[in-house]
């Protein structure tokens, strides 16, 4: 039996007949959609890799079913930057070498900013890595991800203080 | 994946009615029972999701003073309350300590009560195992089992129920409201998860098609925000399943604790309530003494079921210090590492 849903995916409507209902939202974005910046790591929901928004909260896509999901809003990395404006948390990783392979990073980045929007770390480095605990650095570039982490937040922080004056 | 059916009702009544066939699974979030279906462990051949259903994801004071808790609130969404970490600390604390940030933003509460056991040899359908195929035997009795149940446990299964927000609730008397095919009935949580026995394929008191609607706190529950802690030994820092765990909740008056309620988790098929160790702190001071006194009968019935009797003096040490971290006081703000023994912000001293 088919089943239509639609979904905004980076502020674009998109719909869909899915033929199959084991679907998950992150082969619907890799498969069908060719967004593969979202990386499908274990597949399995340990490694953080798969991280998306969904409608503003960070999930992992590879346990979410696209058929439960339908009117869902879903934000990839590929809608983070504004045309060639890399969204913060996208520069301080650059700037603190965040990554080292680069596979778990679209992961930590839409992680991160899921985590700016919580608000609950702030700028305290202990809560920043208990919060980012779901996405996994085969790497090792933890020491880099969370002072990019902190960068951002910094910034997000004075350009709300900014947005206040 | 095996294939499956999928179905969204659009009422309780129809969900239930689509749930009672053979076969039949509820899908919430799916973060545990889609890891299930992804290594062949569950095969429904039909998923009833209730994601959509109206009514299901409300935190409501009810009149009684009473806290009635949707099943789908999202176990994120209920620890951030702000009213509900205030109420009951040792809960918001507990779900945070549980998973990541990215499962505790999906996963329900629903869901949590009825996760399975993380038993490996549940997971590995190379091996024999009680719970997953009745009658085929349990390679965790001998196999690598350090991490395994402690108190109440069988020959037949000693897989350990890993949620970390029902051992508090469990000591909070929380009762579990159920919608089932006679209508709406509802079960202390203490009753809701079964111990193995001979047959640890039945897990719950749930029957086909019942559905858990929403966990409600009992007016009393609020008595304890004041003093209440849920602490919990990892393999590492986060995201990690308790070795073993506690919630301490005490009720203090004139320097004298006037009811103390306890459980553990991470050691039985259940949220485990310790109600001997709770009779002996009534009416005492909170000292040292009086917690090792209460670990002592907390553990009094247990036995390693394999390479696990560390577990055993573990559980009494825990119970300790989280009896000392809650007489201590429920801090201002949940510690950055929730529920961690390594945290920096201590408030007691080691047991």
């Amino acid at each position: 039996m088919n089943h239509s849903i639609s979904l905004t995916v980076n502020g674009a409507r998109r719909d869909f007949v899915l033929d199959d209902p084991r679907v998950t939202l992150l082969d619907l974005l890799r498969e069908r959609l060719h967004l593969t910046g979202t990386k499908k790591g274990c597949d399995r929901g340990q490694c953080g890799a798969c991280t998306i928004l969904v409608d503003g909260k960070r999930i992992n896509s590879c346990l979410a079913l696209a058929i439960s999901h339908n009117g869902a809003d879903i934000l990839t990395i590929e809608g983070v930057a504004r045309g060639d404006q890399l969204h913060p948390a996208q520069a301080a990783f650059i700037a603190h070498d965040g990554f080292q392979c680069g596979f778990c990073t679209p992961g930590q980045i839409m992680s991160a900013i899921g985590m700016m929007r919580e608000g609950q770390a702030g700028n305290d480095p202990e809560r920043v890595r208990e919060c980012m605990s779901g996405n996994l650095c085969r790497c090792g570039a933890y020491a880099g991800i969370v002072d990019a982490v902190l960068e951002a937040q910094a910034g997000m922080d004075e350009t709300n203080q900014r947005r206040s004056a | 994946m095996k294939q499956f059916d999928y179905v969204r009702p659009a009422t309780v009544t129809e969900a239930v009615a689509a749930a009672a066939q053979p076969g039949a699974v509820y899908l919430a979030a799916g973060t545990n029972l889609l890891d299930l279906m992804k290594g062949g462990v569950s095969h429904p051949d039909r998923l009833v999701d209730v994601t959509h259903l109206d009514g299901l994801d409300g935190i409501e004071r009810l009149a009684d003073g009473a806290l009635r808790i949707g099943a789908l609130v999202r176990n994120a969404d209920l620890a951030h309350d702000a009213e509900f970490a205030r109420s009951y600390p040792a809960v918001a604390e507990a779900l945070l300590s549980g998973a990541s940030a990215q499962l505790r933003n999906a996963a329900t509460v629903g869901g949590n009560l009825l996760q399975r056991t993380r038993c490996a040899y549940f997971y590995d359908t190379a091996s024999r195992c009680n719970k997953r195929e009745a009658g085929s035997g349990c390679d965790a009795r001998d196999g690598e089992n350090r991490s395994h149940a402690v108190l109440g446990w069988s020959e037949s299964c000693i897989a350990t129920h890993p949620s970390d927000f029902c051992v508090p609730l469990v000591a909070l008397d929380a009762v579990v409201e159920i919608e089932g095919r006679n209508g709406r009935r509802e079960i202390a949580l203490d009753e809701l998860h079964r111990l193995p026995g001979d047959a640890p394929e039945r897990e719950s008191a749930l029957e086909p098609g019942d559905l858990i609607v929403a966990v409600r706190l009992p007016p009393a529950a609020c008595g304890f925000a004041a003093h209440a802690r849920y602490l919990k030994v990892r393999e590492r820092t986060s995201y990690a399943f308790a070795v073993v765990s506690a919630a301490a909740a005490l009720r203090i008056e004139n320097g004298s604790i006037a009811e103390a309620r306890l459980a553990l988790g991470g050691v039985a098929a259940k949220p485990w309530r310790a109600r001997a160790a709770e009779d002996v702190l009534r009416n005492v001071a909170p000292s040292a003494d009086a917690f090792q006194e209460a670990a002592f009968r907390a553990l009094a019935e247990a036995k390693p079921s394999g390479d696990n009797a560390f577990k055993i003096e573990l559980a009494r040490r825990i119970v300790v210090r989280a009896l000392l971290l809650a007489a201590a006081g429920t801090p201002a703000r949940i510690p950055a590492l929730p529920a961690s023994p390594f945290t920096s912000i201590s408030g007691a001293i080691h047991a």
